[in-house]
């Protein structure tokens, strides 16, 4: 902890006694609502967006992220490290503009507990924070062990790779390390989870690397579902780029994986006998970042339900829920999502704390994968408020044309590389 | 506070009252700005875009105009853009042009 951080953790730590000492004060931010102090827990697209945002909007408020890591890797182009388009510094951001340029005080430790009622926060440092407002955008964690055989340990051989980091280092090695000829096995979960497209998309630029790299091997997925994000299209991509290389096996031609043995390396679908691969890349099922839960915040499903104009949650008042945690259907849980309600529960937010109205939410996604380097793809919509929650404005949005050109793939493979600059730059600098 | 005398109280209204225009940056508590924030992923914050995707920073609010209006229209052609601009009102589109137009 820097000494920033250190001097308004004190205050925060001491609030409490200050309200008899400084008579006034604490009444007065009870009573005007005029200033406040958000706490935001995790640093990624929902939480950083939030907390950038919010000391735009609001520069009065007090906002301090906590964030585990010092720096944050992006899920949103770890498929293209994966095919060896990029290497890890590429997708690696860090606080600082944070923290200097934006007057955010980041703490990079870890929530352990959220006290809804005295409206603080513990962390595993030891020390507590407390909030007006609290913003909980832990992104997702994974129900090991709901696949039999996939527990934590058996993440190491056959890695998820759907949090970047370590696990993308070694899904990119074990690539590197397998023989020409060789299987990748990609198995893929059911709806809903974090990035739709992503699994196809990492087809797609593992088939690339291998083409050029190991052109005799194959790519199987097993999928848990019938159908998937912009199909349309990563088939079309598919069969002009990787002709014959990628075998989709849907949930009821038995795509759906029962059971794995992380020793052996071999996945159970339901249909059919053990599966080895050479590299299996299994994409398990999800839930709501693990503080969520501690704080009672999850439904039975294990995700967040919210108000969807503010994103606070409908359990505790005064605790907001955003990004791939949060139940914001019909939003994907994607990045750009997160990032989109991270400037609404922001708004929201500001409005409170100043006792305005807030202005009418927008939301917004705009998801590009690339099929390969000079061929992308992108999936957009436009969201309002309705009366029964989120919905996307008709006749908006929607795929990239199919059986278009060339040059349109190539445009919009350009566009993916610039949406990835522009996006990572307007949340971390 | 019911212990408190009124001309403390007066001048604690005072106070709160002062303290409630200062923290919010003009603006940013807007319609414009929360439909902006939506253009700000792709292009950039304030629309400067550091990548390959056009900036809007420094371009006027008329021309932010013509240009969503066009996209939306399908008269300029375009990628993504005609798919966004068609979830927009002629009136949002106004709020986000005077907006983005008077960022720097």
């Amino acid at each position: 902890m820097n000494h920033l951080s250190r001097r308004k953790f004190v205050g925060m730590a001491s609030a409490a006694g200050a309200a008899s000492s400084v008579l006034g004060w604490p009444v007065l931010a009870q009573a005007g609502k005029t200033s406040g102090r958000v706490v935001i827990i995790g640093g990624g697209f929902g939480g950083a967006s939030c907390a950038k945002y919010l000391s735009r909007i609001a520069p009065g408020i007090d906002v301090t992220l906590v964030e585990r890591d010092s720096k944050f890797i992006t899920c949103p182009f770890s498929n293209a490290v994966l095919g060896g388009l990029y290497d890890m510094d590429f997708i690696t951001h860090g606080y600082d503009a944070l923290q200097n340029k934006h007057g955010v005080t980041v703490v990079h430790d870890s929530a352990t507990d959220v006290d809804a009622g005295a409206k603080k926060i513990k962390l595993a440092g030891g020390g507590e924070l407390v909030y007006d407002r609290l913003v909980v955008s832990p992104g997702i964690d994974f129900k090991w062990g709901s696949v039999a055989g996939y527990d934590e340990a058996a993440s190491e051989m056959m890695p998820h790779a759907w949090k970047a980091g370590s696990q993308t280092t070694i899904l990119r090695r074990q690539l590197e390390q397998m023989p020409d000829g060789g299987v990748v096995i990609i198995a893929a979960p059911k709806n809903p989870f974090r990035c739709p497209p992503g699994p196809y998309e990492r087809a797609s630029l593992i088939a690339h690397y291998l083409q050029q790299a190991k052109p005799k091997s194959k790519i199987l997925i097993y999928d848990a579902k019938n159908k998937f994000s912009k199909q349309p299209l990563f088939e079309q991509g598919w069969a002009a780029l990787y002709p014959g290389m990628i075998e989709w096996i849907k949930e009821s031609d038995g795509g759906a994986i029962e059971a794995v043995d992380a020793k052996a390396m071999t996945v159970h679908p339901t249909f059919d006998d053990p599966q080895k691969g050479d590299v299996i890349n299994f994409i398990p099922p999800q839930k709501a970042g693990n503080i969520a839960e501690v704080a009672g915040l999850t439904n039975a499903d294990g995700w967040c339900t919210v108000d969807q104009r503010t994103f606070e949650s409908r359990v505790h008042s005064d605790i907001h829920v955003i990004g791939d945690a949060a139940v914001a259907t019909p939003m994907p849980k994607s990045g750009f999502a997160a990032s989109s309600q991270g400037k609404v529960c922001a708004t929201a937010i500001a409005a409170s704390l100043s006792g305005q109205e807030m202005p009418e939410p927008s939301y917004v996604n705009t998801c590009y994968s690339l099929v390969g380097p000079a061929y992308g793809i992108s999936i957009a919509a436009v969201y309002r408020m309705q009366k029964e929650g989120i919905a996307g404005v008709k006749g908006a949005g929607g795929v990239s044309p199919k059986d278009e050109s060339e040059a349109f793939r190539q445009d919009e493979a350009r566009y993916t590389v610039g949406w990835y600059k522009s996006i990572t730059s307007d949340i971390w600098s | 506070m019911k212990n408190l005398d009124p001309i403390f109280c007066a001048g604690l209204a005072i106070l709160s009252h002062a303290a409630l225009m200062s923290p919010l940056h003009a603006g940013e508590l807007s319609r414009g700005a929360m439909l902006s924030a939506s253009c700000e992923g792709c292009h950039g914050t304030d629309g400067h875009s550091p990548g390959s995707i056009p900036s809007i920073a420094g371009k006027n609010a008329d021309y932010i105009k013509l240009a969503m209006q066009d996209f939306r229209s399908g008269v300029r052609k375009s990628t993504v853009m005609g798919r966004h601009m068609k979830g927009y009102t002629e009136e949002e589109i106004v709020l986000i042009a005077e907006y983005l137009g008077q960022r720097k």
